[in-house]
């Protein structure tokens, strides 16, 4: 088990440093000097130029020996320190992005787990009876077809332009103060539950269909035909598939984690929820690149932090990680 | 031992780790276990099971549905621009002009023709499918072969690489790269995406090719001396022909969604246009607001329609290449 | 009688047709006794043993009776052979490997599969602690999972587990050939034990590895393209082989002591013929050295000699 996150955390480690050292990178191999290109392809606010650049020019620190810029850049890094936004006149980006994230945690965590559980519910059952199997097929691939973005700005039209069920921009009502109400909480409920409920359902497609198939696959695996052969009644035979068509699905929650993230993000930009997505947006639109970059790492920690909790989750789960042998995700 | 590494856990969830839906390709068909009804032998046995999978995929009805969506999609990408030469995002009609006779899917809201965008859209979605999808599943099956043939200090160089770039969201990288071209194509998105969807198809065939190593016609091959990449083209490959080949469809699949949602965010073509950008387009005018839906439907559909088809295809086949779950 | 099997025909669903996998045997086994069942691979002998187990959901019942113990086993229905599953015929399977389910402990899983045939776990622990010291495993393999042990440990494990409840009859199918020639003939030995204890009554052992069967059976029975060739005592079948088929088997076997630079091994020349249409008559007569015009006919499976049966019409 040691040997497992051992093994887990180099892999980890060494995709942030990766990750951090393209995003060091990038800025540097672009011809002439970044910090007067960057900022001319800025949309900046007059007043703040000066102080950026004398603060960027400080942070690249380009008259300096290349190691020494790399290094003093991990230095910035491990403080916290992701630079200052361009078009927000200079704020820190580790603050603006600080202020988004709640908003799209409470997006993401609910509609993963949700999906996840009622995807692999459903699935399993479908793959019991037929009738099921026949309706739910065609859903779940229907589903799991559909681009993010697509079933959102379709909730959007139908349950809050032609029906009025929900407000469809906005992290609340715009009319309101951000208080500890009653009406304020209904606000926020409000306007999170279309964008929660589409993700919810383009990723519950994928795990009912990804449930359904593994089940026909643990269905006719060795242990399942011994079992047969002895006469156990399908309810244990059924049990036993179900237990061991979870483990990928486990697995596969850790492969999914970067498309949901950007399932999240353009979900987010159809309903102009105030979180990650519709920052990047702003970001890509008004070119702050620092603002980008600082995105970029963020995201790559909240997916690694993600992964290693997948992993724990595994280690519960699949008894063969705890008994020394590497498991099925290793 | 990894026996997970079997794929139908290998892959776990499917279609794709680009992707979303666990709809992985399950094992290539294996061997005939002894007691099977020996049909016949060699030759026989290869031109009957070809002529078999032939007859299955000529009456799946998932293969022929989702082949029959394709094939339309294809032609109106061929046929369309016929039907509406020029640029599609020219401004041609009337502003905000529901579908007619004259304006099939209507226009938008500066007068542009939304049927010879999303046309021309499809044209640029199998694009980016094909040499998307085509490149990550060459990467894929050479990290794969290369990984799961020589084994050793190679194969855990090769694994920590795809764990690493299987790990880096796919999105992020794209953004902080495509976010400093300036210029950007359809081909520039489809080798992006190319570079970064692989890692789910290398340890899948990894994992195959690790089972094939084993067999004799294999160990024949290595033992007399044949130079590795004939035994990986010549032996290994060709028994895996099946399962390359639905892997292939699921990158194409997951290739046309990441494109979109690239396109959404705007980091997707410069010119021209995509269903992607046209859903863009369509949220950022207000289109959702205004209640022009066949401004954001036709695109959206269009992306579920082929996606859908690819995965729909894919099951297909795999029941056609694995018998045993023909009867499930 | 043990098992009376009489007539059984099952064929496999195939695409171009019913391929005549097991095309009308009839043959019986006695308290006791060990069967070998041998044969090229696709002979026939595996569905034989499936169709008395559990059939393969491509396999098709024509005709035929099977009876254990005396009473008429409903191989035909999957839901009514449940009630002679494991307690009354039991099978060890040639994928004993991965038999067992990998994320269960053992024991537990033994535990869970009993209880669901409706016998309290608990009264079968002495016992199964019992054999596991008889096949050398350590009781605490129960406490374990199946990654955790040995390929020879789980086939033990299996061999333990298939016989528990003491079935009348036990198949046996291919146990031998994931094993290294040392094991093997552990593995042999131990299903003799078993029923020289009485854990099972009578078996069927179902293998292309005629040396083994010439350890452990004490008859041995021959099938060739869904037929039954020769069934005889094991010494009979080894040193007097009726059947010109089981004759040339017999002499393609390396043999103890000879040095094959003398004597060089005889392969049998041709294939079997395809079992989706097979020919009339003899199945074996175009491979046969003795064949005649008789063979158009199909020879009956008869007894030419106490307890040794033929289906050639060269022998009668």
């Amino acid at each position: 088990m040691r040997r497992y996150f051992g093994r887990k955390l180099l892999i980890y480690g060494l995709t942030f440093f990766i990750a951090a050292t393209i995003d060091w990178m990038i800025p540097r191999f672009m011809p002439g000097n970044p910090v007067q290109s960057l900022l001319s392809r800025s949309h900046v606010a007059p007043d703040a130029v000066p102080a950026l650049i004398a603060y960027y020019n400080n942070l690249f620190g380009l008259d300096r020996p290349i190691w020494e810029q790399y290094l003093s850049f991990w230095g910035a890094l491990l403080s916290g320190d992701l630079g200052r936004s361009v078009y927000l006149t200079g704020r820190p980006v580790t603050d603006v992005i600080m202020s988004a994230v709640p908003y799209t945690l409470a997006l993401l965590v609910p509609a993963i787990l949700l999906s996840w559980w009622a995807g692999n519910s459903f699935g399993a059952m479908a793959a019991r009876r037929r009738w099921l199997d026949n309706a739910a097929l065609p859903i779940g691939y229907i589903l799991t077809a559909t681009p993010y973005m697509w079933l959102a700005i379709v909730l959007a039209w139908i349950l809050g332009f032609i029906f009025r069920l929900f407000p469809i921009s906005g992290g609340y009502s715009y009319a309101l103060e951000p208080t500890l109400t009653w009406t304020f909480v209904g606000s926020l409920f409000s306007h999170w539950f279309l964008p929660f409920a589409s993700l919810f359902l383009v990723m519950f497609g994928g795990w009912a269909i990804g449930m359904r198939n593994m089940i026909i696959y643990e269905l006719d695996a060795d242990y399942s035909r011994y079992l047969e052969a002895l006469g156990a009644p399908t309810r244990l035979v059924r049990k036993y598939a179900f237990r061991n068509a979870v483990l990928p699905q486990i697995t596969g929650l850790a492969l999914q984690l970067g498309v949901i993230v950007s399932g999240a993000l353009v979900t987010e930009i159809v309903f102009s929820y105030p979180g990650i997505g519709k920052l990047t947006l702003a970001a890509i639109q008004n070119e702050d690149y620092f603002l980008l970059q600082g995105i970029f790492l963020f995201i790559i920690v909240g997916v690694l932090i993600a992964n290693f909790l997948v992993d724990i989750a595994y280690v519960l789960v699949d008894p063969r990680t705890r008994v020394g042998m590497s498991g099925r995700s290793a | 031992m990894n026996d997970p590494e079997r794929i139908s856990s290998a892959v776990p969830v499917g279609a794709a780790a680009p992707d979303r839906a666990p709809i992985q390709p399950a094992a290539p068909a294996p061997a005939p276990r002894p007691g099977e009804p020996a049909a016949a032998s060699g030759r026989a046995e290869a031109v009957g099971r070809r002529r078999e999978i032939l007859y299955f995929a000529l009456r799946d009805r998932k293969v022929l549905v989702g082949l029959g969506i394709l094939i339309v999609f294809v032609a109106a990408a061929v046929v369309g621009p016929l039907i509406r030469p020029g640029d599609p995002d020219a401004f041609v009609g009337p502003m905000a002009a529901a579908p007619s006779r004259e304006w099939w899917f209507g226009t938008t809201t500066f007068g542009q023709d939304v049927f010879a965008q999303f046309v021309y859209g499809v044209g640029s979605t199998f694009l980016v499918g094909l040499f998307g999808g085509g490149l990550a599943a060459l990467i894929g099956m050479t990290v794969g072969f290369v990984a799961g043939y020589r084994g050793g200090v190679v194969d855990e160089i090769l694994n920590m690489l795809t764990n690493v770039v299987l790990v880096i969201p796919t999105l992020a990288l794209l953004l902080i790269a495509a976010a400093y071209l300036t210029a950007r194509g359809v081909l520039v998105e489809a080798v992006f995406i190319g570079l970064t969807s692989w890692p789910w198809a290398a340890r899948a065939i990894r994992a195959q090719t690790f089972s094939l190593n084993t067999r004799e016609f294999v160990d024949l091959a290595r033992l007399t001396g044949v130079p590795s990449w004939r035994v990986i083209f010549g032996e290994i490959a060709p028994n895996m022909g099946s399962y390359l080949f639905m892997t292939f469809i699921l990158l194409f699949g997951g290739a046309i969604l990441i494109a979109a949602t690239l396109d959404f965010i705007g980091l997707g073509p410069t010119s021209g246009s995509s269903l992607g950008m046209m859903m863009y387009n369509a949220v950022a005018w207000s289109a959702l607001q205004l209640g022009m839906w066949w401004w954001f439907i036709p695109p959206g559909l269009g992306i579920t329609a082929i996606v859908g088809a690819l995965y729909v295809m894919n099951v297909g086949l795999d029941e056609i290449f694995n018998p045993r779950l023909r009867k499930m | 009688m043990s098992l009376q099997v009489t007539n059984l025909r099952v064929y496999y669903r195939t695409l171009a047709g019913d391929v005549r996998a097991l095309d009308g045997v009839t043959f019986g086994v006695a308290d006791g006794e060990i069967m070998g069942l041998a044969g090229e691979s696709g002979c026939g002998k595996s569905t034989l043993g499936n169709s008395l187990v559990r059939f393969d959901p491509r396999m098709r019942y024509i005709e035929g009776r099977v009876e254990l113990e005396g009473l008429e086993l409903p191989i035909w229905d999957n839901a009514a052979m449940n009630d002679f599953r494991f307690k009354e015929v039991s099978i060890v399977p040639q994928y004993a490997m991965s038999a067992l389910n990998p994320t269960r402990k053992i024991g537990r899983m033994t535990a869970e599969l009993v209880a669901a045939r409706g016998i309290p776990p608990e009264t079968i622990v002495p016992e199964l602690e019992r054999r596991l010291d008889l096949v050398g495993l350590s009781r605490d393999v129960l406490d374990r999972y199946p990654i955790e042990l040995s390929g020879g440990m789980k086939q033990r494990m299996v061999m333990v587990l298939s016989t528990i409840l003491n079935p009348s009859l036990l198949i046996a199918d291919e146990i031998t050939s994931a094993l290294d020639v040392s094991t093997q003939k552990a593995v042999a030995e131990m299903l003799v034990s078993f029923r020289d204890h009485g854990f099972v009554k009578s078996m069927i052992v179902i293998t292309h590895d005629v040396s083994i069967l010439y350890q452990i059976a004490d008859t041995i029975t021959v099938m060739y393209a869904g037929k039954l060739a020769e069934k005889a005592p094991t010494e009979s079948i080894i040193s007097a082989p009726r059947h010109p088929y089981t004759r040339l088997l017999i002499s393609s076997l390396p043999e103890v002591g000879v040095r094959y630079a003398e004597r060089r091994l005889a392969g049998i020349a041709g294939s079997p013929p395809l079992l989706l249409d097979p020919p009339a008559g003899c199945r074996f007569r175009d491979r046969c050295p003795v064949a005649s015009e008789q063979c158009l006919q199909e020879p009956p499976f008869v007894e030419i000699e106490a307890g040794h049966f033929a289906a050639c019409w060269k022998v009668a």
